[in-house]
């Protein structure tokens, strides 16, 4: 598939807020998952390091 | 000759923690390099579709997405039952770092079929079969989530959840074959196992790269979420202690 270009490309033939739009919010979504995990990880880590020993059953 | 491997030893969340460490960036590698390849191919290689235009390229992320969605809830109700039957701590915590995961993917697969339907359909959203028993599938996760969340012992969590991810499990092939099933707007399958694919090659290419990047970084994910939840509910268990003793 040849664009002829960078605008071409991003118009996407008309569709560009939906097909942008899906890959946009999916990106996203990703991005917002791992974040949340690494902030999880390295906040247990500091629990468990200063030795708090923090509610049984904690999940978020 | 006989090779002794103890497969039991990784059942347990204290000797799965660190492999699942080490496991877990190669996932993303994986998932990194097939997302690259997905992309280009779905980009650079498909053609426009002759009546769709350039908006069918949304097909790329919906039904990679839509597939996982369904994949992991099987999983996740295979790993919650096995936990319930042979009360294996490590199952049932598999089990829940999946469904955000899946609720993920199920609402990456609604939010794509909503901006693909409006251009194709002239709809954001019809109360037709698919959507519908789709849109009941990210229910299914937000009660298992939820459920789970208000049991204050993880053991008894971990059962209640398991009832609900195998009532549940019931709502996946509905979805499958929602589209046989009902008189539906959804189109029914592009690919099946029965016949060949009705798309062109580079189409297909493009959707199983991203399929398999979605697969890879699930697992990924999966494994990350995993180790919190190994650390959170052994926090005060000694090989945790021990773990950190030798780390500092």
């Amino acid at each position: 598939m040849n664009w002829g270009g960078v605008s071409a490309f991003l118009a996407m033939g008309g569709y560009a807020g939906f097909v942008w739009g899906s890959y946009g919010v999916t990106a996203l979504c990703i991005a917002f998952e791992v974040t949340l995990l690494i902030a999880r990880q390295r906040r247990l880590h500091r629990e468990i390091t200063n030795g708090q020993a923090g509610p049984r059953s904690f999940r978020d | 000759m006989t090779i002794n491997i103890n497969w039991f030893k990784y059942s347990s969340p204290a000797s799965f923690y660190p492999l699942a460490g080490r496991m877990t960036p190669w996932f993303f590698v994986a998932a990194a390099l097939f997302a690259i390849g997905g992309i280009y191919v779905s980009f650079f290689m498909a053609p426009t579709d002759a009546q769709q235009g350039e908006a069918y390229r949304i097909i790329f992320i919906h039904v990679p997405a839509a597939w996982m969605s369904m994949f992991i809830y099987v999983v996740m109700a295979l790993w919650a039952g096995v936990g319930l039957a042979f009360n294996t701590r490590l199952s049932s915590m598999v089990a829940s770092a999946l469904a955000p995961t899946g609720a993920m993917m199920t609402f990456v697969a609604l939010w794509t079929g909503s901006l693909w339907g409006k251009p194709m359909w002239g709809t954001w959203w019809v109360w037709d079969a698919r959507l519908t028993s789709e849109l009941i599938l990210l229910f299914l996760y937000f009660g298992f989530m939820s459920l789970q969340a208000a049991i204050d012992d993880p053991r008894r969590a971990d059962k209640a959840g398991a009832v609900i991810a195998l009532v549940g499990v019931i709502n996946v092939p509905i979805i499958y074959f929602s589209v046989k099933w009902w008189n539906t707007l959804h189109q029914g399958a592009s690919v099946s196992l029965t016949r060949s694919p009705s798309m062109a090659t580079t189409m297909l290419a493009g959707m199983l790269l991203m399929a398999l990047a979605f697969w890879m970084y699930s697992i990924g994910v999966m494994l990350m979420r995993l180790r919190c939840i190994i650390l959170e509910r052994e926090r005060n268990s000694d090989w945790v202690k021990e773990l950190k003793e030798r780390q500092a």
